[in-house]
């Protein structure tokens, strides 16, 4: 019972981190980034390739996995995201649609359409037994980093200068502008966390979710469902979505292993129902 | 610049007069239609280099007339693969069809073959039925329940009383589960079924159950590339240790990307056709050959399929004459040679290989990880 509890806490964590920057990009900037699984792809395929190919410690690839998307989201907001803030949402549906279908496309050519595998240390393999659980020690190292990550994130947003700027500049643009703030600049170094934060994301779960060029559209719906249950407006909401998600589909899978496919829409139906704008956030 | 336009004219001379020589001989063509893009491109690369090595192999002319190949890429699609084998038919005008990742695409494309009497070679799709889609069907690799079946023989006689068979929710896992439970269950043993969704990002609830359920061992049935996913999480949960074994056919320990799996895949037991770890002469030359064709790739089951398909093909053309059409199926009809893989014959009801299926274990052999064959089941028929 309570390893089912770890595992699902740990897979709700995962989403979290691969979900954030979704909210982050969708719930603060409000710009809706379909394309946000291909960071998290990016991230994905360093660590994959690094390990497997170059034999680069799994530790020592993370840190890339952040950084390579968060380049590459900072090149692609400056030269064509930009563009489109002021865009209707269905343009930039549409938008980040397309570039989906080039990552996919892309990766496909570069490296091929078969499944990667991250090799991991061996100190990260197998599991222990802690006051009579089985805790897999590659799911409490998802856990530790995730933790870190989300009371990080909560505090930029709440107690920095950076944080307050961003949500002033969130809220309205102009005024913000008018006091000084440089808008553009925030943007761009939010876009970019969010972009790395996908594709540290995409590292850490390559292992447990697989990682091949359709990865994107795998899991597009999973982020979708996060940010969508958890609200746009915050961080621990889709913190708290997540857990929920993660626990709820993996004990439904184990207890009610017939309808487990279907537990976490079943869920997301419901709270969209009682709670349209999202179960954490405060209504519009 | 003189000299230059001596050498272009020459050389378009060259060029006619070769085109002539061809055209003089009789042309025989081979449409193969594979998912060379898109998630199915490992399988459409494996057969390409197969059927390519095969013709190098053997030479491009049979009965006296040119072998022409014309590769298609279906993307693997059904539709378009309808699509691109009703424009060879017509257009090309070729002899056989060849190819067919999966089988969607096979399917779709055998009302052409009846209506156009034009040969069709199943390389790669596995379901059994689909040589009943079309008397102009013939099949060059294996079907479920002939990797399936054994497998559960071979469990019931070797001491394992209880399995929990974990496939995927769709066709190809349905046919599997049925396979192996029906025969398991009529062996003595007990059997339960759990189905994941196919879109399934995390196995640990399945995982976590058959823990809980304590068989002997669990039956696999998922998509090759979802295999090495379970066998990680398989490993992580510490089944291994806990003396339950991993069994499946050998879809999951699929030779393209066993290696990459790493040390969870070790001890793995699966039934199948095909191992380019097993030992023959034959065996030996096809994987030397095909490492140095694909640059260091190393042939799976799907590459033998292609290059037995290109044999067989082969075969019924000298037979025939270089004729198609039903004369063509019929010659093919009961060939029988020893293929990369091990002794096979073209069953003439069924069009599909009656061959052996070979009990393997993943194993470390000169740092690789390969599918050891440890025992063989002589001359499995296809259905």
């Amino acid at each position: 019972m309570l390893t089912i509890v770890f595992d699902g806490i740990a897979y709700g964590m995962l989403l979290f981190v691969l979900a954030c920057g979704l909210a982050v990009t969708l719930g603060l900037m409000n710009f809706v980034n379909l394309a946000h699984g291909a960071f998290a792809m990016a991230g994905g395929y360093i660590a994959a390739l690094l390990t497997s190919r170059h034999g680069v410690p799994f530790l020592a690839t993370l840190p890339l996995a952040f950084a390579v998307p968060a380049v590459i989201g900072v090149v692609l907001e400056r030269t064509l995201y930009r563009r489109l803030y002021g865009r209707s949402h269905l343009d930039q549906v549409l938008f980040s649609i397309g570039l989906v279908f080039m990552a996919v496309a892309a990766v496909d050519y570069a490296i091929g359409s078969q499944q990667q595998f991250v090799t991991l240390p061996g100190w990260l393999q197998g599991r222990v037994e802690m006051l009579g659980i089985q805790i897999g020690l590659y799911r409490s190292f998802i856990i530790a980093v995730c933790g870190v990550i989300v009371i990080a994130l909560q505090l930029v947003l709440t107690r920095t200068r950076f944080g307050s700027r961003l949500r002033a500049a969130v809220d309205d643009r102009r005024v913000a502008q008018g006091l000084g703030i440089r808008v553009d600049a925030i943007f761009t170094l939010t876009f970019a966390v969010g972009s790395g934060l996908a594709g540290l994301g995409g590292a850490l779960g390559a292992e447990i979710l697989g990682l091949d060029p359709t990865f994107p559209f795998k899991f597009m719906i999973y982020f979708l469902i996060v940010v969508t249950v958890g609200g746009t407006t915050s961080i621990t909401g889709p913190f708290l979505a997540s857990l929920l998600l993660g626990i709820a589909d993996v004990a439904g899978k184990y207890y009610v292993p017939s309808l487990g496919a279907f537990v976490i829409y079943t869920l997301m139906v419901v709270v969209l129902v009682i709670r349209p704008q999202g179960l954490f956030a405060r209504a519009r | 610049m003189r000299r230059r336009l001596l050498v272009i004219v020459a050389s378009a001379i060259g060029v006619l007069a070769s085109l002539a020589a061809v055209q003089g001989q009789e042309i025989v063509k081979i449409g193969l239609i594979l998912p060379m893009t898109g998630p199915f491109t490992s399988t459409g690369r494996q057969i390409e280099t197969a059927a390519r090595l095969y013709m190098q192999q053997n030479g491009d002319t049979v009965a006296g007339k040119k072998v022409q190949l014309i590769l298609r890429d279906d993307t693997g699609v059904a539709d378009v693969t309808r699509r691109i084998a009703q424009e060879l038919i017509v257009n090309d005008k070729v002899t056989v069809t060849a190819g067919f990742g999966l089988t969607p695409l096979a399917l779709a494309t055998a009302p052409l073959s009846t209506q156009a009497k034009v040969p069709q070679v199943i390389m790669a799709a596995a379901t059994s039925t689909i040589p009943d889609a079309s008397p102009f069907i013939v099949r060059s690799t294996f079907t479920l329940p002939q990797a399936t079946i054994p497998m559960a023989e071979w469990a019931a006689q070797n001491g394992i009383k209880k399995v929990l068979t974990i496939v995927s929710d769709y066709g190809p896992g349905i046919d599997a589960e049925k396979a192996f439970s029906g025969t398991f269950a009529k062996a003595g043993g007990q059997v339960d079924n759990l189905r994941v969704p196919l879109a399934n990002p995390d196995f640990s609830p399945y995982l976590q159950k058959a823990a809980d359920a304590k068989p002997d061992a669990i039956f696999v049935f998922v998509p090759s590339g979802v295999g090495a996913q379970v066998m990680k999480q398989f490993v992580e949960r510490g089944l291994d240790k806990s003396g339950i074994k991993l069994i499946g056919t050998g879809d999951v320990t699929d030779d393209d990307i066993l290696n990459g799996m790493g040390d969870a895949a070790l001890g793995t037991i699966t039934t199948h056709h095909y191992s380019a770890a097993h030992d023959s002469p034959e065996n030996k030359a096809f994987v030397d050959a095909f490492k140095k064709a694909a640059g260091g790739i190393r042939p799976n089951f799907m590459a033998v399929g292609g290059y037995d398909g290109m044999h067989l093909i082969y075969e019924g053309l000298k037979k025939t004459n270089g004729a198609g059409g039903e004369a063509l199926v019929n010659a093919m009809k009961g060939t029988s040679w020893t293929s990369p893989r091990g002794p096979v014959t073209l069953d003439p009801q069924q069009r599909d290989f009656v061959q052996n299926m070979y009990v393997r274990r993943v194993e470390r052999v000169g740092g690789e990880l390969y599918n050891v064959e440890f025992a063989t089941i002589p001359n499995v028929k296809p259905r």
